[in-house]
């Protein structure tokens, strides 16, 4: 057999095996440092995810199988569980129904206030109903992706909760899917405030595990465990009040100027399969600009120091 | 080739069709698609890389480092990772497997595992690399897949092996038929 490695060859095989590594290497290299600066690509994505979308389709259909089989023995084998659970339910919408009244007429009195105080109505915002198709699908990652897209207006930036608060943030729209960050993704940050006093901080995602942390946080500030964050809209990405986390541990370091603060989310950030997506909140004003070099630097450096 | 099919054919030179390729890539994309999670994820082996490496040493003129770069990029799309990400660590993996096939087709099996876990643990070293470049840290128990998918290199190598020759009986019958 001959070697292709020698100089003398009978057949023409197009570049050397090293040639077109160093070629492909080179490709992808430019193509990670665009994506990652740039974000250029996100059409030649969408493209592609509609080649890849009937597979991902088929990967989540044995799941949702499973689920449906699983429901169906349920319904045999507990039928007086649910029946009970109904009864739950009903009680609890009826006491939820009262309050909810409540709410309507507090709202009522709030807009009429804010009307008179000539302040900005807070949130309206409806709601979309989307699915899980997709958890985790790589373990540096916390996001998920869900089945409406583009085809369903989703938007980038949208907010995504459910029942019980924020589980993240849509990050990548596709043609009939979105990606969602979760809170719990490394860096991901939420600002909100605690709901005992209305102190103001930044909640980040930890990354390796469903935990949250409060950087930037005095020493000598009012925390307390159990504390209960919620979102402070202040950046008019997130609407104000919603449940993000709650505190479990407060370590204070004399050596250090912040203390250090881990907290729990509230929302089940792994374990819904139908979530909530916010649409049409309110437009704040343009943040005014500033000299964006140096402020780039500044965040720059507070970023590597993060770290 | 009249005179090596008077022997036994070294797997090398069985032939293959392309729809068998395609559809073992597309079943590998399928497979690392499913919703693994918690442990189940860390310890998920890569069936692409696996499928990729298997047919760049098997059939290195057919499958080579392009295509695993242009599946590299479907997975990239995927698993909603940064372009390039899984295109790079493939590119390598596909060079190793094509560089080397020769040599691994000298092995046995027991063999070729020991030489086929360098490769994926320089793939899977590259993909963390890629990550830690682009995201700052890096997840340890991340790299354990590595020993997953070499595991899963014996099983795979005698499925195939199986699969092709049971294809390639049904169709000197075919052949043979009046």
């Amino acid at each position: 057999m001959i070697d292709s490695t020698q100089s003398f060859q009978f057949f023409n095989r197009g570049p050397s095996p090293v040639a077109r590594l160093v070629f492909f290497a080179v490709l992808s290299l430019l193509l990670l440092f665009v994506d990652a600066r740039y974000r250029y690509l996100e059409s030649t994505r969408s493209a592609l995810s509609v080649l890849i979308s009937p597979i991902q389709r088929l990967a989540a259909l044995p799941d949702a199988l499973w689920q449906q089989v699983g429901d169906f023995f349920i319904t045999q084998s507990r039928q007086h569980d649910l029946i009970r659970q109904n009864d739950d339910l009903k009680l609890q919408h009826q006491n939820d129904a009262a309050q909810l009244l409540q709410l309507q007429a507090l709202e009522l009195e709030n807009q009429h206030l804010r009307n008179l105080d000539a302040l900005p109505i807070r949130s309206q915002f409806t709601t979309q109903l989307v699915q899980v198709i997709y958890a985790e699908r790589d373990v540096f990652r916390r996001k998920v992706l869900i089945d409406k897209g583009a085809d369903a207006d989703v938007k980038l930036g949208q907010v995504v909760m459910d029942d019980v608060g924020i589980i993240g943030q849509i990050t990548r729209v596709y043609p009939w899917l979105s990606e969602v960050t979760l809170i719990t993704e490394k860096n991901q940050a939420v600002p909100a405030q605690v709901l005992r006093n209305g102190l103001r901080t930044i909640v980040f995602g930890a990354g390796d595990i469903s935990q949250l942390s409060l950087r930037y946080m005095p020493a000598s500030a009012d925390i307390q465990i159990g504390d209960v964050l919620v979102t402070s809209g202040i950046d008019g990405t997130y609407p104000p009040g919603i449940p993000v986390a709650k505190v479990i541990t407060i370590e204070r370091d004399p050596d250090y100027p912040f203390s250090n603060v881990t907290c729990l989310p509230i929302a089940g950030v792994d374990n819904h399969r139908h979530l909530l997506i916010l649409s049409d909140m309110p437009k704040l004003p343009q943040r005014p600009d500033e000299k964006s070099g140096a402020s780039n630097a500044g965040n720059r450096v507070k970023f590597r120091r993060s770290n | 080739m009249p005179y090596f099919s008077m022997q036994a054919k070294p797997e090398i030179q069985r032939p293959v069709s392309n729809i068998f390729i395609v559809s073992s890539v597309l079943v590998a994309l399928f497979l690392n698609g499913l919703p693994w999670a918690g442990v189940g994820l860390i310890l998920r082996p890569d069936f692409v890389a696996l499928v990729l490496l298997y047919w760049c040493m098997h059939k290195p003129l057919r499958v080579g480092i392009g295509l695993s770069w242009a599946v590299g990029i479907l997975a990239d799309v995927s698993d909603a990772t940064l372009f390039g990400q899984h295109a790079l660590a493939y590119t390598l993996l596909a060079f190793g497997g094509v560089v080397l096939h020769r040599r691994l087709q000298m092995f046995d099996l027991r063999q070729q595992t020991i030489q086929v876990f360098g490769i994926f643990a320089l793939t899977y070293a590259v993909y963390a690399v890629v990550n830690w470049q682009a995201n700052g840290y890096v997840v340890w128990p991340y790299l354990l897949g590595c020993v997953t998918s070499t595991l899963l290199w014996m099983p795979l190598s005698i499925m195939f092996r199986a699969m092709r020759q049971n294809k390639m009986r049904q169709n000197r019958m075919d052949r043979n038929r009046p």
